[in-house]
Order: structure tokens, then C-alpha cells, then sequence
């Protein structure tokens, strides 16, 4: 699962690394974000998009993204 | 009256809140693995940092045992009072509108804030005056108030924002300085500044008091 902060609330982590990027060099970098990768083995994937509103994420806050490797 | 104190692991104000708690009332530790609230008139989910902070400030506590019954406690009216860590452990549980997000300056902030009583008719503000400003410290490092614009609206309207740091004193980015708000039925109420680190002159301030005596008052009428 991938974990983001939602579009159009304030990511000062995500702003940060943008600002610090430049410094190093690296130009033309734009909307960065920081989220997180959440791991797991299930047995069964239906059950993944409730583990992500009751717990894994919060939908107030946050999107996630289910990718799935077999 | 008595109190109930939660303790999860990672807990760090429950001992100070107890102390604050004991000048208004008798005061017991309730730990996060009982279902079991032992009889008490009001439970304070205090600050610290439950089971670590992991993946996200107050997710995980929010299903410890002691949390079912204190949300069992809410839900049938029972005075609930959150403090930092435990107004993001409210929130996460859906027992307080919201979530808390980093500060926008990304750093822990420690420091004694003005706040303004917004609502003075929940169970933990009924001993303040409207308007009344506390000195309160902070301390945090996640304490940026946010919910939706609708959310927002209602909460207004309902009388649902019961703190708001003073003018020019809003520390963490906290959308309409929002400090501290309580559920519909207003019994539930959560907060980031720390009232039970206010509670004597000798460190400084002891304006938190008002907090605990509106309830003990209230349990007591």
C-alpha cells in the first residue's frame, strides 16, 4: 500500500524535500510528497481496502494506492 | 468524584494528569489492556506518545481494550477529556471530528501558548468564562488541527470548537487556530495544549485547573 498525504492539505514534510533537492543540484523538481509503503502478505486481497480505511491509512487525511504482487 | 487516567505504553503525562485530577477529585491509573473503566465519573486520555506513534499518531490505540469501553463511556454520555496525544487518539478513534497533521514547521515545539475559551458549556470548560484566555503549555511535534471546510462549517455551528489559540499565538499551522473541540453532544472533549502541566503557580500557570474543577463540579452537582 502506498500512503499519501491528500491533495490540497499541506505536506511541509513533502515542501521540505522539495527546498532541499535545488541545493544539491538537482533543479526542475516539483510536487514532491511524502508518504509511506505499507508490506504486507494476505491471504485475501478484497479484504486490503478496509485494512486501509479502518487503520493502515486515514481517509480524512490521506490516499492510498493498493499495488498487488503475486 | 473520581477520575480515570488511561495508561498505554508509550504514555508520558498520565502521572502529572493524575496529579491534576487529585486536586479536584480521587484519581486512579486505568491501564489500556482492562476493559474495565472501575466505576470512574470521568476518563482523561493523557499525552505521550501510545504504542509509539507507529504508523500514525494515535492509530494504534485507538483499538487497545481500555479504548472500547471508553468509547462505550462516551457514547453513553460520560465525560472524556483528550489531551495531545490523547485528542489525536479521540480523533483517530471517530470519537472527535478531525486529525491532527505535523506542525507546519516541522519541529517539536514546547512552549507556554495563550488560549481562548471558545465554548464555555462542555463538562470541562463550564468552571471558565467565554472568552477567557488560559496560559497553557504545548508540546508537540503533530498538532496541527485540521478537518474539511463542511466539517468545519458545522462544527462552528454547533458550538463544536471549544479552544482557539489567542490571536497571534497559533504555534502549529492549526486551521482557524483551532486548539481544542469536542464531539456533538459536547461530553467529549479534546485538546493540544497541556491544562495538567498548569496547575500550580510555581510553574507558572495554573489556569489548566479550570478544566478539571468544571468537571468535578459538574459530577458533583
Amino acid at each position: 500500500m502506498l500512503i499519501r498525504p491528500k491533495e490540497g492539505i499541506l505536506d511541509p514534510q513533502g515542501q521540505a524535500v522539495e527546498r532541499a533537492l535545488p541545493a544539491l543540484g538537482f533543479d526542475g523538481v516539483a510536487n514532491v510528497h511524502v508518504g509511506r509503503l505499507v508490506e504486507l502478505d494476505v491471504e485475501d486481497a478484497a479484504k486490503v481496502p478496509e485494512m486501509c480505511e479502518r487503520l493502515l491509512a486515514n481517509p480524512l487525511i490521506e490516499d492510498y494506492e493498493v499495488l498487488t504482487v503475486e | 468524584m473520581k477520575f480515570g487516567v488511561v495508561r498505554f505504553p508509550g504514555s508520558c503525562d498520565e502521572v502529572d494528569a493524575v496529579l491534576a485530577c487529585e486536586r479536584h477529585g480521587d484519581a486512579e491509573i486505568l491501564w489500556h489492556g482492562e476493559r474495565d473503566l472501575h466505576g470512574v465519573d470521568a476518563v482523561v486520555v493523557p499525552g505521550g506518545f501510545s504504542y509509539g506513534d507507529y504508523l500514525r499518531v494515535g492509530a494504534i490505540a485507538q483499538f487497545s481494550p481500555v479504548m472500547e469501553a471508553v468509547a462505550e463511556f462516551a457514547r453513553a454520555g460520560g465525560p472524556v477529556l483528550g489531551i495531545c496525544n490523547g485528542f489525536q487518539v479521540l480523533c483517530e478513534a471517530g470519537l472527535l471530528p478531525g486529525a491532527l497533521l505535523p506542525n507546519t514547521e516541522l519541529r517539536f515545539l514546547c512552549r507556554q501558548v495563550d488560549v481562548e475559551v471558545v465554548n464555555a458549556g462542555t463538562p470541562f470548560t463550564r468552571a471558565c468564562e467565554e472568552r477567557q484566555t488560559l496560559s497553557i503549555p504545548v508540546k508537540h511535534t503533530t498538532g496541527r488541527y485540521y478537518a474539511p471546510e463542511s466539517t468545519l462549517a458545522e462544527m462552528e455551528a454547533g458550538g463544536q470548537v471549544v479552544f482557539r489559540y489567542a490571536e497571534s499565538w497559533n504555534p502549529n499551522g492549526s486551521v482557524r487556530d483551532i486548539a481544542g473541540v469536542c464531539n456533538a453532544t459536547g461530553n467529549v472533549v479534546g485538546l493540544m495544549p497541556h491544562p495538567e502541566h498548569a496547575v500550580d503557580p510555581l510553574t507558572g500557570s495554573d489556569d489548566g485547573n479550570c478544566l478539571f474543577a468544571s468537571v468535578a463540579e459538574l459530577t458533583a452537582a
